[in-house]
């Protein structure tokens, strides 16, 4: 078969010059590399965060408030918005059919001191509701009741992470603790639920019966002097009815806030999936960007492997001129030149893909404070590579080939 | 074998239309052996390279081996250069980075052929080169590598063999060798034009043809009966 021998030809002259070839397949390997390894990063990246929200399930709804007048999504921006939103809210909620908890959630950052430890750990505000909503599991004593929240009880229930760090291995119940000056009584330890949103531990956090926090630690009020909640989780009975319920909340809460026909909304209700399809659509954006950032070195590549070939076929004029006079046809010229490039180019590519593969597998052993990126080198982005390899060689060696076999034999052998 | 009707090969510089060729009219029978003579822009390259099937005719026709050469195109002509025709050049033209037999090799890739390696070394033989197969052309003797062209221009048995100054990088030993191998191939059946300035290298052959401006001025026997010429004679 031609093609064998014109493989063997490609090899043979690729050899002749070692270090012309692999400094072109440098390029290709630095292109192929940065831009697998990227887009690896970004699917890590979004891997992480689809996870995170099937964990937390599909049948979530989150309300907040929000400032109608602000354009978009900086509408819920933490600070842009009014307070709107009150227990009375959360109690109407619940009564929604499809509704099955809510959990109206308050939070702030504070330090939390027992004895001689202290730590920094975010502060949920909530409801008994709170324990469903989010998925959490009591390790030991209990989580507060109706009774905790009626009286604004000073009681605490502990994530995994805060408990160790204040008590490590002493049972913290019934322990005291002080958050901003004021003492609370620890009745239960929450089960280790590990890593959600870009690594933030669920297991640091302290909660607490919402009417306490408002009362005793963070006081915040609506416009019309009531105490205001930050947000309401709603878990629903299935993913199903969520159109439904976001309706039917909306409905409620226009009623309940007097908004007129004309008027926006000052709250929203946002489901677990459109939050994951945002994240979704900027990490995309991330990682097309990391890409193009990777494709332009593999354009440099690219470039790097047509001057070179130029640069063969120049000198190997003769050769051409030669090969033409003992009967190569302009096609047989054409093919040697584009296997070459081919070649350069793909062997190149599966270098860089290696690289690329043992750096992934690096990047993923990181540890980022407790969470980390599985940067995979899919299946797919192997074939892509791959094609895009090849692909880049025969286009950046066409022209090069062409000009190769439209030389005239009688010229081609006087040359030089 | 070869005939050549009114050929005309015209380039053109500038406004001034050059007559390479200006009505070359020859034939040249299977079997012979022809030596093309005449100064530097006499035309003779360039009617061999017609010959040669690398260069097309500005007008007339061309006729090899019964087949009107003058219409077609590229493709058939790589095919015509391939298998009926061999090339040996004044400076070898041999790949420095492969291997004698591989050198030889080459135009049987283009021919698709199959055996390649064992034509290749068999070529080798012919030309008494068998034990060196394998060394590259940069190891070998000036006489040697264009014995290597030789073997190439053999591979394909083309009944045509073409010789552009054969002989002009040698010194006079290994020119002497080259022309007995050519005149023993020759005896062997196969035509053999071949351009030279060196007279006694023309007189080897049995056919001068002289150019002077694109012009045939003389196509003679070679009549000296000297001893190296004895077997000319014989092949009529």
């Amino acid at each position: 078969m031609k093609i064998f021998d014109f493989l063997g030809m490609a090899i043979r002259s690729l050899l002749a010059n070692k270090l012309r070839s692999a400094l072109t397949m440098l390029g290709m390997i630095i292109g192929v590399g940065a831009v697998i390894v990227l887009m690896s990063v970004g699917a890590g990246l979004q891997n992480m965060i689809t996870s995170t929200f099937e964990e937390l399930g599909t049948n979530l709804l989150n309300v907040q408030p929000t400032n109608p007048d602000a354009p978009g999504i900086f509408g819920t921006l933490y600070g842009a918005s009014q307070a709107s939103l009150t227990m009375n809210d959360a109690e109407a909620m619940s009564r929604i059919r499809s509704v099955t908890v809510v959990a109206p959630t308050n939070e702030n950052f504070v330090k939390l001191i027992a004895g001689n430890e202290d730590t920094t750990s975010v502060i949920h505000g909530s409801t008994p509701g709170y324990q469903q909503a989010f998925g959490y599991t009591i390790a030991s004593g209990q989580f507060f009741t109706e009774r905790h929240i009626a009286r604004k009880d000073t009681v605490v229930v502990l994530g995994s992470k805060v408990a160790e760090d204040l008590f490590g291995s002493n049972d913290p119940i019934g322990q005291k603790v002080k958050i901003k000056d004021k003492w609370f009584t620890v009745i239960g330890v929450l089960e280790p639920k590990g890593v959600g949103f870009f690594g933030f531990s669920l297991d640091e956090v302290a909660v607490t019966p919402i009417t306490t926090y408002q009362a005793r630690l963070f006081s915040q009020k609506t416009p019309s002097g009531e105490d205001a909640v930050q947000s309401i989780a709603v878990q629903l009975a299935s993913a199903g009815v969520i159109d439904e319920a976001k309706e039917d909340i909306e409905n409620l809460l226009r009623k309940r806030h007097r908004i007129a026909e004309d008027k926006d909304d000052d709250f929203s209700v946002v489901s677990m999936e459109q939050m994951l399809g945002e994240f979704e659509t900027i990490t995309l954006a991330l990682t097309v960007f990391l890409g193009l950032i990777g494709a332009i070195s593999l354009l440099v590549g690219s470039i790097g492997i047509m001057n070179i070939m130029l640069v063969s076929v120049t000198e190997r004029t003769r050769e051409i001129g030669l090969r033409k006079a003992i009967g190569a046809k302009r096609r047989d010229i054409l093919m040697q030149f584009l296997l070459e490039a081919a070649m350069l180019s793909l062997v190149g590519g599966a270098i860089g893909l290696t690289f690329a593969w043992v750096t992934a597998w690096g990047i993923s052993q990181i540890d980022l404070g407790g969470f980390t990126i599985s940067a995979v080198v899919s299946p797919f982005i192997v074939i892509v590579a791959i094609s895009v390899s090849v692909f880049i060689g025969l286009a950046s060696g066409i022209y090069p080939a062409m000009r190769a076999a439209r030389l005239n034999p009688i010229e081609a052998l006087r040359y030089g | 074998m070869i005939e050549l009707e009114n050929i005309t090969k015209v380039y053109r510089m500038g406004k001034v239309d050059v007559f390479a060729l200006n009505g070359i009219s020859i034939s040249i029978n299977k079997g012979d052996m022809v030596a093309i003579v005449g100064a530097s822009g006499s035309g003779k390259s360039t009617m061999l390279h017609v010959i040669g099937c690398l260069d097309k005719p500005t007008s007339g026709e061309y006729i090899l081996d019964g087949q009107d050469i003058s219409r077609l195109n590229d493709n058939k002509l790589a095919d015509i250069r391939n298998k009926k025709l061999g090339f040996v050049f004044q400076e070898f033209n041999l790949l420095t980075r492969i291997t004698a037999v591989a050198n030889v090799e080459l135009p049987l890739i283009y021919g698709n052929s199959r055996q390649k390696h064992q034509r290749a070394i068999a070529a080798l033989e012919r030309v008494g080169l068998g034990p060196r197969a394998n060394h590259k052309p940069t190891e070998l003797s000036g006489g040697e590598q264009q014995r290597v062209a030789i073997a190439r221009a053999l591979v394909n048995n083309p009944p045509v063999i073409l010789a552009d100054e054969p002989t002009g990088n040698l010194d006079s030993a290994s020119s002497n060798d080259i022309i007995a191998l050519f005149r023993e191939l020759h005896q062997e059946g196969i035509t053999i034009i071949l351009i030279t300035h060196e007279m006694d290298i023309a007189e080897q052959t049995q056919r001068i043809i002289r150019l002077l401006d694109g012009k045939i001025i003389s196509d003679e026997p070679v009549s000296g009966k000297n001893d190296v010429s004895s077997n000319s004679g014989d092949s009529k």
